[in-house]
């Protein structure tokens, strides 16, 4: 027995010095393997994976790849590109400007889950590894093998800190995966992008242009899956693939580029959204785009009071029902009590100036309260709402809103002779109802997106911001707290009002239960505020990517049933613990200059 | 600029009889106080004496008890913003500024009171919209060189050294062109160096015709800056008039060391410095008096 020394080692301690990857392999035959693992992949997806084409997307064609395939296709061809990149290839520099060995593992690991789960489910469904053909067993394989030779690549280890000799066993165990855990990021995280080579203006926004393309396609990918598996399989080679060229350094650069052409960018990502019903073929996913824009639009509009001045709203959806019963009770619906039919623009005004005075008199009483008592006294509203909507029915109070039955056959809209009711022919393409509401709800969208920037960057946004910040501070700088509050209540009421009226006329019926604070269906409060929230708040983009997230998930995954929400609020807890920022973040927090070197904390003494 | 010097001698700042209860604690008792333009006025006094309550109750912050304050002969509302917009800022004791904001944001938030663009004309950023926001940004960066951190205007607050937060908290403050400028230990946690900076810039701003009523534990500090000094204690007033005066009553003395002293207080004062020293890791000139408060 050799002495015991008191310095405590953990495995797999490196010697100081000599960055190692997480695997004992060499470091070269890692990046061979990962590189040529990702060329093999490529090559097996032109094989057959399966004998029968009992599982779904054509898996059974030798020389052409189909379903899952190509997602595989895809994620294999960007870990190839990714590890030659790593070698210093000229012409592939641009790509990895932050370096590519994170970035490589990412999509490695892309490409193996995708593989995997593709095998896994064919095994699963047709009954045992039987049904794969050897082109399955050989995706399997290599894309292992790249991912085993991705993980292979050094890293800068952080440094491990000591145990204390005196901790039980639970402790140690405690501090060793502790330490384990800061190993595994440290050899996933990235680096600092180096300085972006300033480009031609005209280039600039070529790349703009073609990332816009690569969105809108990515988007209808993701909408026209047809099959659990396949949308199980775009989530998560997206999801890995977008991380992996997050770590290049890529994003950023281009996040730099949409800032400085932010008038381009915006104008662009509508045009983009605007082509999107004429990539589709039928009215079909068109229908799923414009309840995705209702949903977006309003998670946007709350995005201005929850993101900006930070006032926490649990009943947002009550709005949008305020401006859907407004518009449909002026639509003409025999329904409806009064026996009118306003034109569109009229109906709009009415809808908003409802949602307006309701916002009013809901903020009036409440935004004297801070905190988590705002919170549950506009929970409390946004029932009363709904209840209200359900008791004016004739028997339990006057008939306004006809109970539970809501208000039926809201008459589709017909502006300037423009039916919005029956298809249209443009430029060859066939224009169905949805989409010629998915074009009028994408101008609402644009306002909102239009009131969101200005108001957010101008006195009363700045505003917002303060009071969110810090209240006390706020009212120091002769910020007038309540009313800046009740105008930021009031804006993000008057847009969900408006997105209200659109709505009327898409779903034809208008009813109570359409406005739960929660429930299986977007839109609806705890999901509206959760797309902010997982999109990034007090961003735009933020809260669009959350609500088509949120929308077509449970839309897509109809296997997950009962577990829906369940599977949900794991999904956001675990979002919360490692993601806290949202998927987009915030601006603000890309401003961070010093981010390593710890900025000093103001005092912690009480008092004002 | 605002103001050339106005003439001294205008009472800017009016506090009469103000008085703060807390349940059964009196934090203040009856103070009266002014401040005339053109005037440093010191306010200093023992931990808990209730200088930052003092404070409050000018900025509305809290609502005294009993007795008013006055800025330039109105009576002033006990509503912050509402003191702000008559023209009295302040900075905190415990840095509180907008973290998560940039440095030029922060001032532009302190113009708030003096620019008037409202929603509306934020969405429809008419002309007018965008000479209002040109105008501000300009002042907003004049006052960051003027206490210099022009350079850091798109940092974020947070990120910013000590010292210059509270150099970032006077520059917002400043930027509501205020008459009165209230200062909570503007040199808290700053090394002798940037205490001397502080004192320039204190002067600086007092020649811009602003007043100042600074609350400070660093005595050298306050006796340098100030053309008369309050001392508060429990609550109470209990000595004003000018640096020499102050310096030399032997109840200041008693009040700060807690027993009534009959040799040199200036003995005492060294004696306790030596002490402070010995603690200190970096040795630094004499500082004297007492800062006890970081
Ligand atoms: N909101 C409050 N509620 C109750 N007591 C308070 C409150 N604010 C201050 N006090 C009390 O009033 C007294 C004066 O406090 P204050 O903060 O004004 O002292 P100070 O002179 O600023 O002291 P320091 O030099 O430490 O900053 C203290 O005893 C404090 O505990
Ligand atoms: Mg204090």
């Amino acid at each position: 027995m050799t002495t015991q020394t008191t310095t405590p080692k953990t495995p797999d301690t490196p010697a100081p010095g000599s960055p190692t990857g997480l695997i004992g392999i060499p470091a070269p035959l890692g990046r061979a393997l990962a590189t040529g693992g990702g060329a093999l992949t490529v090559l097996s997806t032109f094989l057959a994976w399966t004998w029968t084409d009992a599982f779904p997307g054509d898996l059974t064609v030798y020389g052409y790849p189909g379903g899952l395939q190509v997602l595989v296709l895809i994620a294999g061809a960007l870990t190839t590109l990714l590890g030659l990149a790593s070698y210093g290839v000229k012409g592939l520099r641009w790509l990895v400007p932050a370096g590519a060995d994170a970035a490589l593992k990412f999509a490695a690991l892309g490409a193996f889950a995708t593989t995997w789960y593709t095998v896994i489910a064919i095994s699963a469904q047709l009954g045992g590894v039987v049904n794969l053909e050897p082109g399955g067993y050989l995706a399997a394989a290599v894309t292992l093998i790249a991912l085993l030779g991705a993980l292979a690549l050094p890293f800068e280890r952080p440094e491990p800190d000591p145990f204390d000799p005196d901790d039980t066993g639970w402790d140690k165990a405690r501090h060793r995966a502790a330490q384990n855990w800061a190993t595994v990021k440290a050899a996933l995280a990235g680096t600092t992008p180096r300085p972006r080579k300033p480009l031609p203006t005209w280039a600039e926004i070529l790349v703009i242009v073609a990332v816009l393309a690569l969105a809108l396609t990515v988007f209808t990918y993701g909408i026209g899956t047809e099959y659990d598996e396949l949308f199980v399989g775009f989530l998560i080679t997206a999801g890995l693939g977008f991380t992996a060229l997050h770590r290049t350094g890529l994003i950023t650069h281009i996040s730099e580029l949409t800032a400085r052409h932010q008038n381009t960018t915006v104008f662009g990502a509508f045009l983009a959204a605007a082509l999107f019903p004429f990539t589709q073929t039928d009215d079909q996913y068109a229908t799923i785009g414009v309840y995705i824009l209702i949903f977006a639009t309003v998670a946007l509009g709350l995005n201005i009071v929850v993101g900006l001045a930070g006032l926490l709203d649990l009943g947002y959806v009550a709005f949008l029902g305020v401006g859907a019963y407004a518009a449909s009770l002026v639509s003409g619906s025999p329904s409806s009590p009064f026996d009118v039919h306003f034109p569109f623009w009229a109906a709009v005004l009415v809808g908003a100036a409802a949602s307006l005075v309701f916002g009013v008199l809901i903020g009036a009483p409440t935004l004297r309260l801070r905190g988590d008592y705002l919170a549950i006294v506009t929970l409390g509203f946004g029932e009363i709402f709904r209840i209200t909507a359900n008791n004016l029915d004739g028997t339990s109070g006057p008939d306004v809103t006809n109970g539970s039955n809501g208000i039926a056959g809201i008459p589709d809209l017909k502006i300037l002779g423009f039916d919005f009711g029956t298809p249209h022919d443009i430029a060859g393409f066939t224009i169905g109802r949805f989409a010629n509401y998915f074009f009028l709800m994408l101008l609402i969208t644009a306002v909102v997106v239009l009131v969101f920037r200005r108001s957010g960057d101008s006195r009363i946004g700045r505003a917002w911001v303060a009071i969110r910040e810090d209240e006390t501070a706020a009212l120091a700088m002769g910020i007038n707290g309540f009313r800046v509050k009740l105008i930021a209540f009031a804006v993000g009421a008057s847009l969900a009002g408006l997105a209200g009226t659109v709505q009327a006329h898409v779903t034809y019926t208008v009813t109570p239960e359409q406005y739960l604070f929660a429930g299986t269906t977007p839109p609806n409060s705890a999901f509206l505020l959760a797309a902010v929230v997982l999109g990034g708040m007090g961003t735009i983009g933020g809260p669009l990517l959350g609500a088509a997230l949120l929308f077509l998930i449970p839309n897509k995954l109809q296997f997950l049933g009962d577990y829906q929400l369940f599977a949900f609020g794991v999904a956001l807890v675990l979002l919360m613990r490692f993601r806290p920022e949202g998927l987009i973040p915030n601006r603000r927090r890309q401003l961070e200059f010093h981010e390593e070197a710890d900025a000093p904390a103001a005092l912690g003494k009480t008092g004002a | 600029m605002t103001t050339t010097a106005t003439t001294t001698g205008q009472t800017v700042l009016d506090a009469r009889g103000v008085t703060m209860r807390f349940g059964g604690l009196t934090a203040v008792r009856g103070v009266d106080l002014t401040v005339r333009s053109g005037e440093i006025v010191g306010l200093i006094g023992p931990n808990g004496a209730g200088k930052t309550t003092f404070f409050n109750c000018l900025t509305g912050l809290y609502t005294p008890t009993e007795g008013e304050v006055r800025y330039k002969d109105t009576v002033l509302p006990p509503t912050s913003y509402k003191v702000t917009a008559a023209g009295i800022a302040r900075t905190f004791q415990n840095i509180r500024l907008f973290a998560n904001m940039t440095v030029l944001e922060n001032v532009l938030v302190g113009r708030h009171t003096r620019t008037k663009e409202g929603f509306w004309s934020a969405v429809l950023r008419g002309p007018g919209f965008h000479k209002a926001e040109a105008a501000s940004r300009a002042r907003a960066t004049e006052l960051l060189e003027f206490v210099g951190l022009a350079a850091k205007a798109d940092h974020l607050a947070r990120n910013l050294p000590y010292g210059e937060q509270r150099k970032l908290e006077i520059a917002r403050a400043l930027a509501s062109e205020p008459g009165l400028l209230l200062l909570d230990e503007p040199t808290a946690g700053m090394n002798p160096q940037e205490t001397r900076a502080t004192e320039e810039l204190v002067f600086a701003i007092r020649d811009q015709g602003i007043a100042v009523l600074v609350i400070e534990h660093d005595m050298r500090f306050i006796f340098n800056l100030c053309d008369r000094v309050a001392v508060l204690v429990q609550g109470e007033k209990l000595i004003e008039g000018d640096s020499a005066t102050v310096q030399g009553d032997e109840r200041v003395v008693a009040a700060y060391l807690g027993e009534p002293l009959e040799n040199d207080p200036g003995a005492a004062e060294a004696a306790e410095v030596e002490a402070a020293e010995a603690h200190a890791d970096t040795p630094h000139d004499t500082a004297a008096g007492k800062e006890n408060d970081r």
